[in-house]
């Protein structure tokens, strides 16, 4: 679907020009709330936050609302049902800028996997809503999982499963200085080599998804030993079948490179077709 | 023919910055000026803080401009060499950084660090031709030449300008150019590449007005700047003219961080454009140009 | 300056020695899998009786049979982490009251450091970063400090390691100048079954090393003891785990710009910029602006780039190098061809971190070898056609030439 442009002006000023304070809001779609936390979770940083910003619609943090329209909406989830494909739009028309948090939000999230479920690798949420459900009828899901841009024009991405909470703090800072955000798009190795970390493919023989995965995390998993889980989604030009042959090197049958690759961030574009690939030529 | 330098290079930038002074370091000066001159190109003119001596600017050379809490982009300067006092930067509002500049207002600071890079060779143009070929935002960055030129005006043959833009509306400078077309011993050839309103003039790109133009290969020093596609086929269409590479003279646009060669964003081959250019001579990248992606 | 001969236990004097002058210890110590350089607090922490096993994409700890303490080549960071750090503050800026802002002081006060181990590769690569970062009209002076107040204990190498090329680099196994100390380990064979200690031939490279000697101990080398070390030396130029033909090869490249050559190491490269940041030369960075959440602070931070990345040739429209495989000749093309222009010495010392470190395994000497016997190729091709011998034709000169 073509994104769509909000009715909503999007200013060029910054807000600090404006001198009121820009408002910001916080919306959930079909997600844990993990980023959300991450917003809570900027403890220190919480009271300039709100020093600067009007939190204006924040369920997670209280359940006192102001009405929109909302300066800055940042949105958690992804799109599984048509009531929320249709509550992302009034969204979206409420918004100034809208930030769109986490892998759910971004690429579909886990529940994405619904998206290649059906027997043809297609989508198809019957099978896991039976497995789940006593009474699966009463669902109204949406046959796929699907990010926030994939319905409304999207001003930023930003990526993780959960979001970093300094990323956030990036992202919310510049946007009130009317600047880009300062959020890499690059492999997470370039952040894993700066922090120091041995690399855990080179020098333990393990799969790692770092190579292929976007920076954002501080290169988390490597640093205690472990190969990355692409957490952060496919980076600005990933090679994937490079890294699928790599895998395979290092022992990991096709079967393992598939899981590898279908999970927070199955459906973000690099990953979906490198999994549809592999699954097209396994059987 | 321009004697290069054994080294290749036409003309090593200056050491502007002394040893001990942090390159990276900003210098807030104030907004002293602020004109739009079209959609989305506009003009500051800066001035230093009270007692700051920046160091004189070659025409050709650039800055790197920084609007607090928004970020820094390397801008050339489009003002006259030969007032050194306020400097005058034309941009084209293309990102963020450039963005919050034209908010700025009069009395607002804005970070300055240059100025940087090499410079057209106006002085080792005297007694030659010269053609200046600009391509929509590609003039700012040589009016400083042509004031030059144009103040030394008896030290030079035949001055020319071929400018190209997209509309007429997009054309830099409006004013100035009619005072310049005026003027009996500059020609000015003007095209866009799409007439609206009432415009007569030339129509289609810079490229036929390359090949039409009245000049003597063996006396021109050419100097161009404009988008890179644009440079390359004036270069081409001058080439075939009999015009040296070594005589023709393009500016370079390229990523730069630092502007003083330590950062290596702005490679071209063997070239690093802040610290070698954004001014080289076509011979130097004429086969980096054709391969692309370099 | 006369070489002198060490027993092991001149090593504690040495950690003494630097310490008493000020310096915090780098040097090389076991951590997660691999030797890393480190801080260290005594030469029990150098990795005694460990070597590694190093291969394309592949590093592995392997035990010696002996106590060497520098029986290893290089692990996966290069001493730049200590002089041209990987994330750097430039400066912070307050706004003021009047529209404008102020930039706030930041000291370029970098402790002294004493590393330890530095292989003579390595010791290259230090003069080549000197030269980016201080060579230059400008100076970084971040950098500067640091290198000021480093003191460099170069080890030579006597056991090449599989990645090594140095020999074909002229910049090893032995260092030449560019140090403080430079030590040679001489491991003597095993005698009724007892490891013995290593002992040191010990070459000084400045002032301040000549005055630490008196506190280290030893004697003069006896002739056949110096001559063991270069003979040991020598050895190990001749056993080195991969080589480089220098020859005309920035010049091969240079023309090879166009060559579908590169399309190989494209079609296998991640874009991961691991090759870059292990490179002890890569010095390529960028810097970003940010604000604090009031607006009312910003900062720059300078933070390791890599010519990998889209980013690093963004210009407003897009990037310059698009296809993986421009930036991958990108990196090639500057680090053996290219950094001459620039800098005036070869941006490679060939201490094949970028082949180990390179987890798709791409072997940089393997990739360039083919690119410069591909241009080699063309070249006799192109004289083929120019001047045709009247036995053979154009046409046979050039399939003779793509055999």
């Amino acid at each position: 679907m073509a994104p769509l442009v909000s009715a909503v002006s999007r200013t060029a000023d910054p807000f600090v020009r404006t001198g009121k304070r820009p408002t910001l809001a916080v919306w959930k779609f079909a997600s844990c709330d993990g980023c959300q936390l991450t917003l809570l979770d900027c403890e220190d940083e919480l009271l300039a936050v709100a020093g600067q910003l009007d939190v204006a619609y924040f369920l997670e943090a209280s359940s006192a609302t102001a009405a929109g329209p909302y300066d800055v909406s940042l949105v958690e989830g992804s799109i599984t049902t048509t009531h929320d494909a249709k509550r992302i739009r009034e969204i979206r028309e409420m918004s100034g800028k809208l930030v769109t948090i986490g892998a759910c939000a971004t690429a579909g999230g886990i529940q994405a996997l619904r998206n290649f479920a059906g027997p043809d690798g297609g989508p198809d949420v019957t099978a896991y809503a039976a497995a789940v459900y006593a009474h699966p009828e009463i669902l109204d899901a949406l046959p796929t999982s699907t990010p926030i841009s994939e319905h409304v024009f999207v001003d930023f991405e930003l990526r993780g499963c959960p979001i970093d909470k300094r990323q956030l703090l990036e992202v919310v800072s510049a946007t009130l200085a009317g600047r880009k955000p300062q959020i890499p798009s690059y492999s997470l190795c370039l952040e894993c080599k700066r922090s120091g970390a041995v690399c855990v493919m080179v020098a333990h023989g393990q799969p790692c998804l770092g190579p292929a995965t976007q920076a954002g995390c501080g290169a988390l998993c490597p640093n205690f030993s472990r190969g990355c889980y692409g957490c952060f989604g496919p980076h600005e030009g990933p090679n994937m079948p490079a890294l699928g042959d790599r895998f395979a090197e290092l022992g990991v049958d096709a079967d393992g490179w598939l899981r590898a690759l279908r999970t927070y961030n199955a459906y973000a574009g690099p990953f979906r077709k490198e999994a549809d690939h592999v699954e097209r030529t396994r059987s | 023919m321009l004697q290069p330098p054994a080294d290749g290079r036409f003309a090593p930038p200056p050491a502007v910055a002394a040893p001990d002074l942090d390159p990276m370091r900003t210098v807030p000066f104030r907004v002293a000026g602020l004109h739009v001159d079209n959609e989305d190109t506009f003009t500051l003119e800066l001035t230093p803080p009270h007692g700051y001596q920046f160091a004189p600017f070659k025409p050709g050379q650039f800055n790197m401009l920084y609007v607090f809490g928004v970020g820094e982009v390397p801008i050339s300067i489009s003002g006259d060499p030969d007032r050194p006092g306020v400097l005058v930067h034309t941009t084209r509002e293309v990102g963020a950084v450039t963005r919050a500049m034209r908010g700025l207002r009069i009395g607002d600071a804005i970070g300055v660090r240059g100025p940087f890079g090499s410079s057209w060779p106006v002085e080792a143009a005297e007694g030659r031709d010269v053609v200046l070929i600009a391509g929509g935002i590609g003039l700012p960055p040589l009016r400083p030449a042509l004031y030059h030129v144009l103040a030394r005006r008896e030290r030079y043959g035949r001055v020319m300008l071929l400018y190209g833009a997209r509309t007429p509306e997009d054309m830099m400078f409006p004013d100035e150019l009619a005072k310049w077309r005026a003027m009996f011993d500059l020609e000015v050839h003007v095209t866009v590449d799409r007439a609206t309103g009432n415009w007569r003039g030339n129509v289609g790109v810079v490229t036929p007005i390359v090949k039409r133009a009245p000049i003597d290969p063996r006396r021109t020093v050419a100097m161009i700047c404009g988008p890179e596609i644009m440079i390359r086929f004036a270069c081409q269409e001058l080439a075939r003219r009999g015009v040296s590479p070594q005589d023709t003279y393009v500016s370079l646009e390229r990523n730069m961080k630092c502007a003083v060669g330590l950062c290596g964003h702005c490679q071209v081959g063997g070239h690093l454009v802040c610290r070698d250019g954004p001014v080289l001579s076509y011979d130097q990248v004429e086969r980096l140009l054709d391969v692309g992606e370099v | 300056m006369a070489v002198r001969r060490l027993e092991a236990a001149a090593l504690d004097a040495l950690f003494g020695a630097l310490r008493r002058r000020g310096y915090t210890l780098v040097g090389p110590t076991l951590h997660d899998g691999a030797i890393v350089y480190d801080e260290l607090t005594g030469t029990a922490e150098l990795p005694i009786g460990w070597t590694e096993v190093q291969d394309a994409g592949h590093y592995r700890l392997a035990r010696r049979d002996d106590d060497a303490r520098f029986g290893y080549t290089v692990g996966p960071y290069a001493w730049k982490r200590h002089l041209h750090p990987p994330a750097l503050r430039l400066w912070r800026a307050e706004r003021d009251a009047e529209g404008g802002f102020e930039l706030l002081d930041e000291p370029h006060d970098p402790p002294k450091v004493a590393f330890i181990g530095v292989r003579p590769c390595d010791v290259a690569a230090i003069a080549i970063q000197d030269r980016v970062f201080t060579g230059g009209a400008h100076v970084d002076p971040d950098y500067q400090a640091r290198r000021e107040r480093a003191f460099i204990v170069a080890v030579n190498c006597t056991e090449p390691g599989g990645t090594c090329f140095c020999a074909s680099m002229g910049t090893g196994p032995e260092a030449r100048d560019g140090y403080d100390l430079a030590l040679t380990e001489i491991i003597a064979p095993a005698r009724n079954g007892q490891r013995a200690e290593p002992s040191y031939l010990l070459e000084v490279g400045s002032e301040r090393g000549e005055q630490l000697l008196a506190e280290l101990g030893g004697r003069p080398a006896r002739g056949d003891e110096v001559a063991d070390g270069e003979r040991r030396l020598a050895e190990a130029a001749g056993r080195m785990g991969r080589a480089l033909d220098t020859r005309g090869l920035a010049d091969a490249l240079r023309r090879s710009l166009d060559n579908s050559r590169w399309d190989e190491p494209a079609a296998r490269c991640l874009a991961c910029g691991n090759c870059t940041l292990a490179c002890p030369t890569c010095f390529c960075n960028t810097v970003e602006d940010t604000t604090d959440l009031t607006g009312a602070f910003a900062e720059r931070t300078r933070r390791w780039d890599s010519c990998f990345t889209q980013d690093l040739s963004y210009i407003h429209g897009g990037p310059v190098r698009v296809s993986l495989k421009s930036r991958y000749r990108q990196w090639a093309t500057h680090k053996l061809g290219t950094w001459q222009e620039q800098f005036g010495t070869s941006g490679c010392v060939g201490c094949g971190r970028c082949i180990t470190w390179c987890p798709a395994a791409i072997d940089l000497t393997e990739e360039v070898a083919a690119i410069a016997a591909s241009a080699q190729a063309r070249a006799s091709r192109r004289q083929a056609r120019v001047a045709p011998s009247p036995e053979r034709g154009t046409e046979a000169g050039d399939a003779a030439a793509t055999r």
